[in-house]
């Protein structure tokens, strides 16, 4: 039963990663240059090792010095060549990783464009998604460090074979049984044991893991009631059967050492008895068993680097089918076939029965009361955490579809049921201020400007000032040119969502929706920001959403709804 | 050699099977005893990196997630295997091998070894010329690397934001741009640090090129045996080999080096105690008690009150000082309530009063009966914490059982000594023997903080503290809960700090302090 779905598991593996293989082919030449380059100095390298010993065996013969200036050269020009082709194979491979990389992300962020948020639902975690981007650029290493690596070695070991057949066939056989056995038997038998391994040692880890969240976790309570050291007794303890796990573990993991010495040296040990049974029966002379019985070296030593790029390959799977999982995953929202043109504003809103949920199984995470939201005017939304208020903006936005009802933009010559228009048109008119807006790692500048590539500094600057950012950008030394690092650390919780307010503003959209733009804020400035929100959108459609309504108090509301964790009232 | 008779060579050819078979033999030895050593290496740098943390607690100090320790001391060590498995070996072969070479070499032609002692030290001096400059470049280019390689993630982070301005698809050329731009820096970075070992590899093969040439000369004058010249020119290149291994082992190791390093920069991160991290490696198999690890300071004495006199502790990151100048005495028999605003830095008072914190101003002081003041600071940890009993916000559940749990601080306790403090919590209806999983799974929340109020009032201490134990509680198990507080100060006289935000808590205090925070000035 765990051998079955562990096989499937592995065939899961395979397919996945001879779909991401595919990735490559339009890199396809430049990968044939750098296997050629590959080959080409690995041919060197054994050229050298055989020619030098031509050279030696036949200028102990004491030729005159004439009849070796070919070889002479031969092995000058292979020396040299040697450097160079490895350093260009090196250069060569990487550049094709690197293209490879570029369509990696290309096709990633083309399909993960088409279900964020939604359907990335699961990587809201930071770590999460920086361990999906991971995956995608870490897939570049499947023809750095494995399909080159492997068709260079194929290809030189081809040719060395070849040509010890025409010189001893006996000694080509050995060299090619050897040959696949390195390539193919070792590197299989390598992945097994240590798939053994881990199973053997991951009881002992995972204990160890949970015992030292335990420990780190209870930490201080254990550290004043005097536990903290019978507990690091205890972790000594697993710590102690951890180890000598990875100890009786350690013998198993350098037989594929082990196997490919065996056979490298069965290759040298049968090529040159085979060597000296054909010097005995007279087909070769003296000059050419030392090139047969050398030649095995160079190869063997061409194909070292076969082991490191199968270790490689069991990550390289789990990383192909986590990504393949992701893109798998089913768009959130069905993009109509033939949209309908947008309405003409100034526009309302009206939902109908609207309901939403994430999964088709799943309970319903919004319930909405129907509501009738005339134009230039606003509503706000409230209730508990889990009663669908998220829910409610991602459907405005078209982030997900609702599983019953409608949600309507009202347009002054007609209505429009939202899922007749292109989502890229619904949201030119309706904008959302997100709990947390995404803030890039660029300038202040740049970070506003994305709402609407084309426009003037002059449009900026009053987006900025009605977002009440003016007087703190003054006071930068760099302005709006300043870098807000890696997700906006240099801003404050309210600098943030007033950034974010400035990006609606220059988009100009009629409807803005804000989601909890008061999260992590205290009581005074969450007031004024409450506040400077609706002052600057005035004119505008707005929905307010947060679970904090004593804020909003002083406003006039046209609509309220008041959501309740799976049913809603309306107020 | 064409005369050879088989019967000679077959010595020879045994010879060589069973030499080829000892190499293969010896390359597993090597892996085989890099993995026992590294997994002994690993196991000695994990129990010295936890004992540190679970007795300094250095993450109360810059809030470092315990979670990242853990992941640190268990998946983190592993990428330590390639540098014993690889880069150590590989040390090691650098200095033997050539030396073994050489003096092979040094018994078959003395023309040979001279021209590779020669030659040898080229290497190294090449490899670290060219490493020396091409680390220089590299680190000039590193920043700009690191932002078109972070470029990706930041917009798949934001890829919400960049649909609602409809600017995603917009982005997908862009992304193109910027993962050229990568390609172009990265190669720009990679043709320099290939090229050093474009220079070794030429340097090597010029070498063994000048051997050869010297031994074909003399080949080709009668001056050497073919025997010999094979010999020469079969071991001269393993001379240069390790060395130029050792450069490409050496990356393979970096992430297990950078692990080990985060290991160390911890454990010997400086303690206000001072610690030894020598001692704490000894102390692990000694039965040394956590509070050696602080000075060794005075036992505390029966005493009086406990003073908090303007207690100040700054809150990185935070800009603010939480608590500010906060002040408020501990007696006997007297319950004192804490009150402020959430974040005002009632906890960190508390962890101020247990010695798990620094102030940056202010001190805590045991007044004895005699009027003399002796600051907390100066006693030895573990005697101190003997005294205290302390519930946490959230008290945190051991897997095990509940009758373990509530063991916590007084291991020696009877199982009727342990029913009578979950008695007087209002959960005398639990089962001594109930199982409790990982997170305190099988209790809920409010059970969870009532345990950790039954194991304070299990411990014998004479300073109980209750940090929020009524938080999330219904009101009659508050009531329970705070009749059990008054008894411990009433009748058992232990001087009691309750922080709380009801006012049902509070007015079981003789005294409520209320404490504030102070914005930073900067200048």
């Amino acid at each position: 039963m765990i051998d079955a779905s562990s096989r499937t598991r592995e065939s899961h593996g395979a397919t996945a990663l001879w779909r991401v293989a595919l990735v490559g082919r339009p890199v396809f030449a430049r990968m044939v240059l750098a296997v050629a380059a590959g080959v080409a100095a690995a041919g060197a390298a054994i050229g050298l090792t055989a020619t030098s010993a031509w050279l030696i065996s036949r200028a102990a013969e004491q030729p005159p010095v004439l009849y070796l200036m070919v070889a002479i050269t031969a092995v000058r020009a292979f020396g040299i060549s040697r450097g160079a082709l490895r350093y260009s194979e090196r250069l060569a491979s990487h550049d094709a990783a690197f293209r490879v990389l570029a369509r990696l992300r290309s096709l990633a962020y083309a399909r993960l464009e088409k279900l964020a948020p939604t359907g990335l639902a699961a990587f809201r975690s930071g770590d999460l998604l920086a361990r999906l981007v991971e995956d995608v650029d870490g897939l570049a290493d499947l023809w750095l460090r494995v399909l080159i690596p492997y068709f260079t070695a194929g290809a030189v070991a081809t040719v060395a074979v070849a040509g010890i057949w025409l010189l001893v066939p006996g000694a080509s056989l050995a060299l090619g049984g050897s040959l696949l056995f390195v390539g193919f038997v070792v590197p299989i038998f390598t992945i097994k044991v240590a798939h053994n391994a881990d199973r053997r040692i991951s009881g002992a880890r995972g204990q160890l893991a949970a015992e030292t969240l335990e420990v780190l976790g209870g930490a201080p309570e254990l550290l004043v009631a005097g536990a903290t050291e019978a507990r690091l007794a205890g972790l000594a303890e697993i710590d102690r059967r951890l180890t000598a796990a990875e100890s009786r573990t350690a013998a198993g993991t350098g037989l594929g050492a082990l196997l490919a010495g065996l056979a490298g040296g069965a290759a040298i040990w049968l090529s040159l008895v085979s060597g000296i049974a054909a010097l005995r029966a007279g087909t070769i002379d003296g000059v050419v068993l030392a090139v047969v019985a050398l030649t095995p070296i160079a190869v063997h030593e061409a194909m070292s680097g076969l082991a490191s790029a199968s270790q490689h390959l069991p990550g390289l799977a789990a990383m192909a089918e986590r990504l393949l999982d992701v893109m798998s995953t089913r768009d959130p929202v069905e993009e109509p076939a033939s949209p309908d043109p947008l309405p003409i504003g100034p526009y309302g809103l009206r939902t109908r029965g609207l309901r939403a949920r994430y999964t088709s199984a799943g309970p319903d995470a919004l319930v909405l009361p129907d509501v009738d939201l005339q134009p230039a005017t606003r509503m706000l939304v409230t209730g508990p955490s889990g009663s669908g208020k998220s829910t409610f903006a991602a459907v405005l936005v078209r982030f997900i579809e609702p599983s019953a009802g409608s949600v309507e933009l009202v347009g002054s010559n007609g209505t429009e049921d939202l899922r007749r228009l292109a989502g890229n048109d619904v949201r030119r008119i309706v904008c959302l201020c997100a709990q947390d807006p995404h803030i890039f790692d660029t300038s202040i500048a740049e970070n506003v400007r994305l709402a609407r590539p084309s426009s003037t500094d002059a449009e900026l600057l009053v987006a900025l000032e009605a977002a009440q950012l003016s007087t703190w950008i003054d006071s930068l030394p760099q302005g709006i040119a300043t870098m807000v690092g890696e997700h906006g650390v240099r801003l404050s919780g309210g600098q943030r969502q007033r950034l974010s307010l400035a990006r609606a503003l220059l988009a100009d959209a009629p409807v803005i929706v804000f989601d909890e733009p008061t999260e992590h804020l205290d009581e005074t400035m969450a007031q004024s920001l409450v506040h400077d929100l609706i002052e600057a959108t005035a004119g505008r459609t707005v929905v307010m959403i947060t679970h904090r309504p004593e804020l909003a108090g002083s406003i006039a509301w046209s609509a309220r709804v008041e959501l309740g964790v799976g049913a809603a009232v309306s107020g | 050699m064409e005369g050879a008779d088989v019967e000679v060579l077959r010595g020879t050819l045994i010879a060589l099977a069973v030499v080829l078979t000892g190499r293969a033999v010896i390359a597993w030895a090597q892996e085989a005893v890099a993995r026992r050593c590294s997994a002994a290496v690993k196991s000695s740098l994990r129990l010295r990196l936890l004992r540190h943390v679970a007795l300094n607690l250095p993450d109360l100090q810059d809030g470092r997630a315990s979670g990242e320790v853990a992941a640190l001391a268990t998946r983190g060590l592993d990428s330590l295997d390639a540098y014993f498995g690889r880069y150590l070996p590989q040390v090691a072969l650098a200095v033997i091998v050539p030396i073994v070479v050489l003096a092979c070499l040094a018994t078959s032609d003395a023309v040979a070894t001279i021209t590779v002692a020669l030659t040898l030290p080229i290497i190294p001096f090449f490899m670290a010329l060219i490493g020396s400059y091409t680390v220089r470049r590299r680190q000039r280019r590193w920043e700009a690397l690191a932002r078109l390689s972070g470029h990706f993630l930041d917009v798949v982070a934001g890829l919400a934001t960049l649909r609602i301005f409809g600017r995603a698809e917009a982005q997908l050329g862009r992304l193109e741009r910027v993962t050229d731009d990568y390609r172009r820096e990265s190669m720009a970075t990679l043709r320099i640090a290939f090229l050093s070992a474009f220079a070794l590899e030429m340097a090597a093969t010029l070498s063994v090129a000048m051997v050869a040439v010297g031994v074909g000369l003399r080949l080709v004058d009668g001056l050497m045996a073919l025997q010999t010249g094979l010999f020469v020119l079969i071991l001269a290149p393993e001379a240069y080999l390790p060395l130029r291994q050792l450069g490409a082992s050496y990356h393979a190791s970096e992430e297990g080096l950078e692990a080990a390093g985060r290991v160390f920069a911890i454990i010997e991160r400086a303690e206000p105690g001072g610690e030894d991290p020598d001692q704490t490696a000894s102390a692990s198999t000694a039965t040394s008690q956590p509070g050696a690890l602080l000075a060794a300071g005075v036992e505390p004495g029966p005493g009086g009150e406990i003073r908090i006199v303007g207690v100040t502790v700054r809150q990185p990151g935070r800009g603010i000082w939480a608590p500010f100048e906060a002040s408020l005495t501990l007696r006997p028999g007297e319950i004192a309530g804490l009150a402020g605003p959430s974040g005002v830095g009632k906890s960190t008072l508390i962890d101020v009063l247990l010695g798990l914190r620094t102030p940056d101003a202010g001190s805590v002081e045991l007044v004895d009966a005699g009027g003399t003041h002796v600051p907390v600071a100066s006693f030895n940890r573990a005697s101190w914490h003997r005294q205290v009993a302390w519930v946490p916000q959230h008290p945190y559940c051991f897997p095990g059982t509940l009758a373990d749990n509530v063991r916590l601080g007084a291991p020696d306790a009877t199982d009727s000594e342990v029913r009578e403090a979950l008695r007087t919590v209002g959960m005398a209806e639990l089962d001594l023997e109930a199982p409790i999983g990982e997170g305190g799974t099988g209790l809920s929340s409010g059970q969870r903080r009532r345990l950790g109020v039954a194991r304070a009032l299990l411990k014998p201490a004479r300073i109980l503290i209750l940090d929020e134990p009524t938080a999330g509680l219904d009101t009659e198990s508050e009531a329970t809960v705070l009749a059990a507080v008054r008894t411990a100060a009433r009748s058992r006289g232990q001087a009691v700090l309750l922080v709380a935000h009801r006012p049902a808590a509070l007015q079981i205090a003789d005294c409520v302090v209320t404490i504030e925070s102070r914005t930073e000035v900067t200048e």
